[in-house]
């Protein structure tokens, strides 16, 4: 399980609109990688991908090595990373499973002609068996749970 | 010794460590002596051929090994070997179509409407139809002709004989079958390229968001008031279109309940009706076509939401009379206030809709203060031929179907104006097709002072199942 603030999902949900038609792709930061992870920050990674933007991301190894030298200079964690399918369901796809890494939490927005929809959170088991839907805990800023 | 940098996601593999020291004077060599001294690492790093994966980035200090020597590169005391993953992924394939698909949708590809765009539209659609009776047989055997990638199913029935008349999906060597794994195999036969979803259960309110989730369109094809509502209100919480019909007689009505882009049900229906007070078909009847008719209005509704064109029912009740052949349509508005799709909903999560309907339990309304008599003390009453009498309040088209001969027919409606006819002095047995209208007769002649009433449980259908087969059930 992981939990978001609705606000850093909203801003997932902004990165998604101003991307598309292509795919965004960004990092989740925050506490719990021992514990229920909850999201306390959401950052933004360049779609490093040379073409084909519309239906694949990629970040940047060295982008990568950026983000977490930086979340551990924070004391937090990289969660694991969000990313948009313009015009496809928030489901991962067999190109996703491919490259996961278990304990990353990876959560996909599906955004259907320029507007942002479901979204959903994934994570790798430590087989590489499945990757398996887990809940996504969307906390309303007030401190109510939604869903 | 070198030391290798670990990655967050594979850190748990090597006891939490960030950083390990290994030893060996090439990078194969020390990530060999990494991966067997951490066994789970394994098979993150290498896949089954053995050769390191390719989303797996190996650099030594800022550069990859890729553009030096590889697994060969050399390797100092000094050096620091990171393992970063390399963080990608993307949406699905578009389906593409084969060659046998083409030949099969072809009138499809040659609509400028439709065309392989669309078709591949449909062939990823994912349509949820809850329920597979009459609206759902029409319904799921069109969306699975016409292409639909992936069709879920819900329903937990069993095929029966009085569904032959308006489900299509089913034959009558299907009678005694669970009904998802005949229209399973019925829909396979049609299209073996649609995949098939059977959720054999009854959907509550536990388990309808995690059914619903994997669907981008809900077809209610159900003919009750708390499944109705449980489906709008699971639909309203995760965004989905609800495309929408029911049936009664000769009369149906349809619309895509969809609360992003107009009303929801309860827009139109805020509460539920009294029970009992709104017959379903089951007691009531209905027109073996005219679920044909209105599941296919739901199935071109669904066809056209997948492709996004046209004019789709969203805000529009269609109002459909078989009998005169007319079709109406009356205007809905998203209703301001409403409960559950308004701007201050009060119903924000899934309730229990039996309750909601005014339903009580089976058992507790069996015990609902109408006294009951069994089929088989029945039986015993009639083989004594004791004194009593049996008064048989089903519409006199019924009794051309069945009846006892020595009953009293007096229509549930007529009975008011009938009480004259009984004696409260009597042992009075009252029946119907199924034991509900007569539980109604008999709390209404309690009312009326009659004290040795009982209701037939199960009704003359019961007494024919396990009584007497020579009587014909419907």
């Amino acid at each position: 399980m992981i939990t978001i603030d609705l606000r850093l999902l909203e801003e997932i949900r902004d990165h998604g609109r101003e991307a598309y038609p292509e795919e965004c792709c960004g990092a989740l930061l925050g506490t719990g990688r021992d514990g229920p992870a909850l999201v306390t920050r959401v950052e933004r990674m360049r779609n490093s991908r040379g073409e084909e933007r519309r239906r694949r991301y990629t970040i940047d190894p060295l982008e990568y090595v950026r983000i977490e030298r930086q979340a551990d200079e924070e004391g937090i964690e990289v969660l694991g990373f969000y990313h948009s399918h313009p015009d496809h369901p928030a489901r991962p796809s067999e190109y996703d499973r491919e490259r996961a890494f278990p304990f990353f939490h990876y959560v996909v927005l599906g955004v259907a002609a320029g507007q942002p929809g479901d979204v959903g959170s994934f994570v790798l088991s430590e087989d590489r068996g499945v990757f398996e839907r887990e809940e996504l805990s969307i906390e309303a800023p007030e401190g109510v749970t939604h869903a | 010794m070198p030391k290798v940098l670990l990655p967050t996601p594979l850190r748990p593999f090597a006891e939490g460590a960030a950083s390990v020291e290994v030893s060996g004077g090439t990078v194969t060599d020390a990530l060999e002596s990494l991966v067997s001294r951490y066994q789970g690492l394994r098979n993150h790093l290498y896949d089954d051929a053995g050769k390191l994966r390719s989303f797996v980035n190996v650099y030594r200090n800022d550069e990859d090994i890729r553009y030096l020597q590889k697994g060969e590169t050399p390797l100092s005391d000094r050096d620091a070997l990171s393992i970063i993953p390399s963080i990608a992924g993307g949406a699905p394939e578009d389906a593409a179509l084969s060659n046998e698909e083409i030949r099969r949708y072809s009138r499809h590809l040659i609509m400028p409407e439709v065309g392989m765009e669309g078709q591949k539209k449909l062939k990823a659609a994912r349509v949820l139809a809850i329920g597979t009776g009459g609206l759902g047989s029409p319904l799921s055997l069109y969306l699975a002709a016409a292409g639909v990638g992936t069709i879920g199913l819900v329903d937990f029935d069993v095929v029966d004989d009085s569904n032959l008349q308006r489900q299509v999906l089913f034959s009558t060597g299907d009678v005694g079958r669970p009904k998802l794994a005949a229209a399973t195999e019925r829909l396979r036969g049609i299209n073996p390229h649609v995949e098939v979803v059977p959720f054999e259960e009854r959907l509550t309110s536990e388990n309808a968001l995690e059914i619903f989730r994997d669907f981008d369109i809900v077809a209610d094809g159900t003919d009750n008031f708390p499944t109705r509502y449980l489906v709008n209100d699971a639909c309203v919480f995760t965004g989905k279109p609800n495309v929408y019909a029911s049936i009664f007689r000769f009369e149906g009505q349809a619309s895509i309940f969809w609360a992003e882009k107009g009303p929801c049900y309860r827009c139109l229906y805020p509460e539920p009706p009294p029970p009992g007070l709104v017959p379903s078909c089951a007691e009531g009847g209905v027109l073996g076509i005219l679920p044909g008719l209105l599941g296919v209005i739901q199935a071109t509704e669904t066809i056209k939401l997948i492709l996004d064109s046209g004019d789709p029912l969203v805000g529009r009740l269609l109002l459909v009379d078989a009998l005169s052949m007319r079709f109406r349509e009356l205007k809905l508005r998203k209703n301001p206030e409403c409960v559950v799709c308004g701007p201050h909903p009060t119903v924000t999560k899934l309730v229990d809709y039996e309750a909601f309907c005014g339903i009580q339990p089976e058992a507790a309304a069996s015990s609902n203060g109408v006294p009951e008599i069994s089929v088989e003390e029945l039986k015993a009453l009639r083989d004594r031929t004791a004194p009593f009498v049996l008064v048989d309040v089903r519409e006199p088209h019924e009794f051309a179907i069945s009846s006892f001969p020595e009953s009293v027919k007096i229509p549930l409606g007529t009975l008011p104006e009938h009480l004259n006819e009984l004696s409260s002095a009597d042992d009075i047995v009252v029946h119907c097709k199924s034991g509900g209208r007569s539980a109604k007769a008999v709390q209404l002649l309690r009312q009326a002072g009659f004290r040795k009433v009982r209701n037939l449980a199960g009704g003359i259908n019961r007494y024919a199942e396990v009584i007497d087969p020579s009587i014909p059930r419907y």
